[in-house]
């Protein structure tokens, strides 16, 4: 479940679990998380949660909400966020479901709504933000699990991969090879001394129609493979076959009459 | 009429890196047209049980269908393609075939699954889709996507919650909002589209846009396109190497030429000579 640990000049004063869909931040005591300081208005900010995303949104307040130094009226908080509200620091740590597994988690599951209230549901959340509380408060029970049988099957599974935040696994080619700074330098022919980077995902090399080669950027590193045309690209004088192969510094590529280079930059 | 001389079809399933088993399912027939993704759930096998019974069922019943109807034809009462008629019929068969046997088998309890056809024919394309799995098309080396999910992102997206880029790094991205053989009955959505010639069909479970960008799938369907196998593997390749969190499958239809539906004799005599 996520919280939030509220400090002042590095001292925790108090954590906060999110365990309400809307959560308020304010000076008044009636706030769920009470910050009584004179530069908090009243009601300062609140914080709205859907199943496992949390909204932070400024309710007008007179002093103003920071997230990470900047200004915000709505922000989507991410893990490690830290919320400023005069020289009270909120830092939002989401450690995903206790108990349940990443992998359980992440199962596809059906978010039921019973069929007379499905348009009700989508008008809400049409809306506005504040809104949908009713229904989203709803929805996480309605939601059907297969409860018992997806427990037993994660439990059968390996352990998800470490704690790796979302953005490290959908952004892989960032990394790895991506450093590596692999480029063609065409050896022959009309363009003879170009260099072409392989900075994208994929690079296609040839003539479309007669001989096309493609060179991957993965995560181990580069890899030629043949796309189309009779002939296949010969590489350090062996034609491949229809496997990928992986490109080694300096390696000669021989594609459609066209003698090129691979190499590493640093 | 068969069609493959005017389509070619591709496909690729993986579990991934992750999960166990595949619950993905993938059913292609070319003769007819007919492209099914399916993305299982439920515990245990109860997945694969269900994404299984959908593309089976589904495919022998278009077959069946086909045999009865021409489905480039307007129905008189709906004013729609009996194509549209025809995949609501054989979903609504599914749905009822899946739902029942997860009522009547405690092991397949709660099962159910997310389900992308497409149906070619007279140079359209119908698609009937439940859930998120997708549907894009890349025509003139532009991917879009042509299917809006079944999911609470989407309807977060819509309401303004939520834009598309912060919608990536949601934790809610399991969650569906229709899949088939989870209640009686079940409405698919379906649309008509034009099929050009050189246009690309790509079908996909979560498991391949959660993990790679539509940038990067729109540079591998289009630079990859003379070479449909070789553009599967890829995109599977990449979804692994990103990590591969989900089962990942893929359905590449490509459009060689027009295929119109002649009526009746016309065709048949062009579709000896072709």
């Amino acid at each position: 479940m996520a919280k939030l640990i509220l400090s002042l000049d590095g001292q925790v004063i108090k954590e906060y679990d999110i365990n309400k869909e809307r959560m308020t931040i304010g000076r008044k005591p009636h706030n769920d998380i009470q910050i009584d300081n004179l530069a908090v208005s009243g009601e300062h900010a609140m914080i709205m949660t859907i199943l496992n995303d949390s909204f932070l949104e400024d309710l007008g307040s007179t002093n103003g909400t920071m997230v990470n130094g900047q200004p915000v009226k709505k922000h989507f908080l991410q893990g490690d966020d830290v919320v400023e509200i005069g020289k009270y620091k909120l830092k939002y740590v989401n450690e995903k479901a206790g108990g349940m597994s990443q992998q359980e988690f992440e199962k596809t599951m059906v978010l039921k709504t019973p069929p007379v209230e499905t348009a009700k549901a989508k008008a809400a959340t049409d809306t506005n933000v504040s809104d949908t509380k009713p229904d989203m408060q709803a929805n996480p029970q309605a939601a059907v699990v297969a409860q018992a049988a997806m427990k037993a099957d994660a439990a059968a599974e390996q352990p998800a991969v470490g704690g790796k935040p979302q953005e490290d696994a959908t952004n892989p080619l960032a990394g790895a090879a991506g450093d590596l700074g692999g480029t063609i330098q065409i050896l022959s022919g009309p363009n003879a001394g170009r260099e072409l980077p392989l900075s994208k995902p994929l690079t296609t090399l040839g003539k479309p129609g007669i001989q096309v080669a493609v060179i991957a950027k993965r995560p181990q590193g580069y890899f030629i493979t043949h796309v189309e045309g009779t002939n296949f690209p010969v590489v350090n004088g062996k034609p491949l076959d229809a496997q990928a192969q992986k490109l080694q510094d300096h390696d000669i590529i021989e594609l459609a009459g066209v003698k090129m280079e691979f190499f590493l930059k640093s | 009429m068969n069609l493959r001389n005017s389509l070619e079809m591709a496909t690729a399933t993986h579990t991934g890196m992750v999960r166990s088993h595949n619950e993905d399912s993938v059913n292609v027939e070319t003769d007819i047209g007919l492209a099914v993704l399916a993305d299982g759930m439920g515990g245990y096998n109860a997945g694969e049980v269900a994404s299984g019974i959908a593309t089976a069922l589904i495919a022998t019943e278009t077959r069946e269908a086909l045999t009865r109807l021409s489905p480039h034809d307007v129905d008189q009462e709906s004013g729609e393609m009996v194509a549209f008629g025809l995949l609501n019929d054989v979903v609504t068969k599914a749905n009822e075939s899946i739902y029942q046997s997860a009522n009547s088998q405690p092991q397949y309890a709660g099962m159910g699954t997310t389900l992308v056809v497409g149906l070619f024919c007279d140079n359209k394309v119908t698609v009937a889709h439940i859930g998120d799995s997708r549907c894009y098309r890349l025509r003139d080396n532009r991917l879009e996507q042509i299917t809006r999910d079944h999911s609470l992102l989407q309807e977060q997206i819509d309401s303004g919650l939520l834009t598309k880029e912060a919608a990536r790094r949601s934790q809610n991205k399991n969650l569906v909002t229709r899949a088939l053989g989870i209640e009686p009955s079940v409405i698919p959505e379906i649309h008509v589209h034009e099929a050009k010639p050189g246009d690309l069909y790509l079908m996909c479970s979560d498991g391949l846009n959660d993990m790679v960008d539509d940038e990067d799938i729109e540079l591998t369907v289009s630079s990859l396109s003379s070479n449909l196998p070789l553009a599967a593997t890829q995109l599977v390749q990449m979804a692994n190497d990103a990590g591969g969190r989900d089962n990942i499958s893929v359905v590449l239809v490509k459009i060689k030429r027009d295929f119109p539906a002649g009526n009746g004799w016309v065709s048949k005599v062009r579709s000896w000579f072709v």
